[in-house]
């Protein structure tokens, strides 16, 4: 068989990235090498320091080429003397160098992928669509792109940036594919982006067992653990975390809540659980690298997300034998079936939930076992096989 | 009886467990789209067929209750059939329960509130039982002997049968009381296989169905159907109302078959053999055990609760019948996890969205039963 070889436009591998979109693109790859796929990745230095030019490592089949760009995929955190108000009129918060960085990147990949060989380019949203697009054009070889989140979901609607969700329609408009990671992101792109539903194609994402699996490790205290670990901002609701714990405690005081991450909301969140009259049950742990224990350790995992395309975290909780309550605006919910879900905004409706699982040990123990289960099918092999399909699709109607 | 939602902010403030809005939407439901037309094509039967076509129904006190509240008319088109002379009624559990788990007494008790419905409403006295689901056992036909019933209805299990027909009456060890078996293949050639495209006998017409009647050896066939099939589990569109039409015509062209209520059986034909069943079984699920309602650690956790409140419930006249409506076999049902993934066929009658919720639910209403109780949770 005539290996496939692939161009990818991606991000930084964990534990240098920031969310789902890292982890995915660590976990493809490696997946596609084991496919007998050759792969040329080109994708932004995060918050290591490089020399300045390129950096190059060869593994065998995959080749990383590592930028001289520093960028994140997701919105840089504020500065102090920056907020937004959702009251007013949303202010453009990206600072003039992030934009000019991803002009920077997007230039370099396109010179660096003009000079490697390959059947098909892969892009993953948005900041690689500039570079992809123009490679289409330039080598005529397929394009396909990954949106793993878009402007909507980031903003929950608020800020949308113009010149952002313009760049992501861009893409999938050029692109002879489209891959999502859930149906609701699909209808979410149908209708805001025009783009036909027969062009999309929807690959739920996984999780590695090895990194997420049942830790015997106990927290030191006998309290009960709600657990919340993302980022912190308006799009993952901490703040209906912390509303339904303030009813939780109303009913069982022997409950700590524990937020794990950092983010743009973390002080404005400090604050309202000091309004709430509940800090001395919430625990802010700040970032974690290392938390595969973390998810065990927790009675119940909580996503209470205002739009997440995906979820990632709680596959992971589900992997680690945790229960997990996520929103029902979430691709995580209608990905598997073991699992408690709650409109976002329902807080009364998750307090019920979380007290539910809490208090009752038989739905505990059932949603682990069952939960641990089905995340074991959910393998980066199987979206490997998925995502090599979406090339052969595309690539027929190239020969 | 379908539980309202019920949070745990509800436990001690709301004393409404059951949902109205949502067991009239099910029952007006039905009605329309079941009793009410397939028992004006059975009452149609009857009358054209001149007492040669005779049927059997199983109705539970709990559904009698409601057909009271939602749908007089179609428990109305019931007492037209009762009335008939064709059509014999079996006694249940008044609660469609799992009481004989529960204890003998209770068992007993729950049998005899439905014996006096079914006097109430229908003027007849049942001599033939059907537990819940077709739970059997050895002792539940010893007991259901000691009741003074007839004769009993069980699955027509083919690991105990083994080369034997379940087309001949049994008796179990320990009890002379004839068992009707349900011959499920052909019950369910109707009640599952009907519009199944599929299926390499599709379309099932009523004279290729009659003629596989004709073709089996034995004294009786039973079939025994979900009454919904008629226009739910098997929608008008398929042609079922059609089917039932011609069925007793199709059938009564062959000498050797003839439509018989159980009694009317019992009259002429005596058992064959020994039905030997030490273990509960059912007619539930492939496994046709108690799985479907006890098999996970929450429905076992579950029934262990609601079982451990009789001593207190049987002083408590205003909180047993809960405490009974809560024994009913759906609650246990929708909290099984076997088919879950898979899209469960029952899921149209499901009002939960995961069995994780049924189960935290009915522990809420539990839990605010046990403190109308007083006991400390």
């Amino acid at each position: 068989m005539i290996r496939m070889k692939v161009l990818m436009l991606g991000w930084e591998f964990p534990p240098f990235s920031s969310g789902g979109l890292g982890t995915h693109c660590y976990y493809l790859t490696k997946s596609l090498k084991e496919k007998n796929t050759q792969i040329t990745f080109i994708m932004p230095g995060g918050s290591e320091r490089i020399e300045p030019g390129i950096k190059l490592i060869t593994t065998g089949s995959m080749r990383i080429i590592r930028l001289n760009v520093t960028l994140k995929p997701y919105r840089p955190s504020l500065s102090r003397e920056v907020k937004i108000i959702a009251s007013e009129t949303p202010k453009e918060v990206y600072d003039e160098s992030f934009f000019s960085n991803v002009k920077r990147y997007n230039e370099l990949a396109c010179e660096i992928g003009l000079e490697e060989d390959f059947d098909i380019i892969h892009c993953h949203d948005w900041m690689t669509f500039d570079a992809g697009v123009r490679l289409k054009k330039e080598t005529g070889k397929p394009l396909v792109v990954t949106i793993h989140s878009t402007e909507f979901d980031r903003t929950g609607g608020l800020s949308v940036n113009d010149y952002i969700s313009h760049m992501e329609w861009y893409g999938m408009f050029h692109a002879d594919k489209v891959i999502t990671v859930s149906n609701y992101m699909k209808k979410r792109i149908v209708e805001k982006y025009s783009v036909p539903p027969e062009k999309i194609k929807v690959i739920y994402n996984a999780v590695n067992p090895e990194e997420f699996w049942p830790s015997e490790i106990k927290p030191g205290f006998d309290e009960k653990i709600v657990l919340f670990l993302g980022r912190i901002t308006l799009q993952k609701g901490p703040d209906y975390f912390l509303e339904a714990a303030k009813l939780v405690l109303e009913k069982e005081k022997n409950v700590k809540f524990v937020v794990v991450g950092k983010g743009d909301m973390l002080p404005s969140l400090i604050e309202k659980s000091l309004q709430l009259g509940i800090i001395n049950h919430v625990f802010f742990t700040g970032y974690q690298k290392d938390i595969k224990t973390i998810y065990s350790m927790a009675d119940v995992y909580v996503m209470p997300s205002v739009s997440e395309p995906f979820g990632i975290t709680a596959l992971e909780a589900m992997s680690s034998g945790t229960p997990v309550i996520v929103s029902k605006q979430s691709g995580i919910s209608e990905a598997v079936k073991h699992r408690l879900t709650v409109d976002f905004w329902d807080v009364k409706e998750l307090a019920n939930k979380i007290l539910g699982v809490l208090r009752y040990s038989p739905v505990k123990n059932e949603l682990s076992k069952n939960g641990l289960q089905e995340a074991r099918r959910m393998t980066w092999d199987r979206v490997a096989e998925k995502t090599l399909n979406v090339y052969h699709s595309v690539l027929q109607y190239y020969m | 009886m379908r539980l309202r939602k019920f949070t745990i902010f509800d436990i001690g403030k709301n004393r409404n467990y059951f949902s109205d809005d949502l067991n009239k939407f099910y029952i007006k439901r039905i009605s329309r789209k079941c009793y009410l037309p397939a028992n004006t094509k059975m009452l149609e039967l009857i009358k054209k067929y001149e007492g040669e076509f005779r049927i059997s129904y199983s109705i539970t006190g709990i559904l009698i209750e409601q057909l009271e509240k939602w749908s007089p008319e179609a428990l109305e088109s019931f007492v037209k059939l009762v009335d008939t002379g064709c059509v014999e009624l079996f006694n249940e559990t008044y609660y469609h329960s799992l009481a004989y788990l529960i204890s003998e007494r209770e068992f007993k008790e729950q049998v005899k509130l439905h014996r006096k419905k079914i006097w109430e409403v229908f003027g007849v006295r049942p001599k033939i039982f059907r537990n819940t689901e077709a739970m059997f056992s050895n002792e539940i036909a010893k007991i259901a002997e000691k009741m003074g019933f007839r004769g009993i209805i069980a699955e027509g299990l083919s690991h105990i049968l083994g080369w034997r027909s379940p087309n001949y009456l049994y008796t179990s060890p320990g009890s002379s009381i004839p068992v009707f078996l349900r011959n499920y293949k052909l019950s369910d050639d109707i009640g599952f296989r009907f519009s199944c495209r599929d299926w390499e006998e599709w379309p099932l017409t009523a004279d290729k169905y009659a003629s596989w009647l004709s073709m089996n050896e034995g004294d009786v066939i039973n079939i025994f159907l979900d009454y919904e099939t008629f226009g739910e589990h098997q929608w008008k569109e398929t042609g079922i109302f059609e089917f039932l039409e011609h069925l007793p015509k199709e059938i009564l062209k062959y000498e050797h078959l003839e439509f018989k209520t159980p009694s009317e059986i019992l009259k002429k034909t005596k058992p064959v053999g020994i039905f030997d069943v030490p273990y509960i079984s059912s007619w539930a699920d492939v496994h046709r055990d108690l799985s479907a309602w006890l098999e996970n650690e929450m429905q076992q956790h579950a029934f262990r609760e609601i079982k451990s409140l009789e001593p207190v419930m049987r002083k408590r006249k205003d909180l047993i019948d809960y405490w009974r409506k809560l024994q009913t076999s759906d609650h246990f049902y929708y909290m099984c996890t076997k088919w879950f993934a898979d899209g469960d066929v029952h899921k149209y009658f499901n009002c939960y969205e995961t069995p994780y919720d049924a189960f935290i639910n009915y522990m809420n209403v539990l839990s605010d039963l046990k403190m109308r109780a007083g006991i400390k949770c």
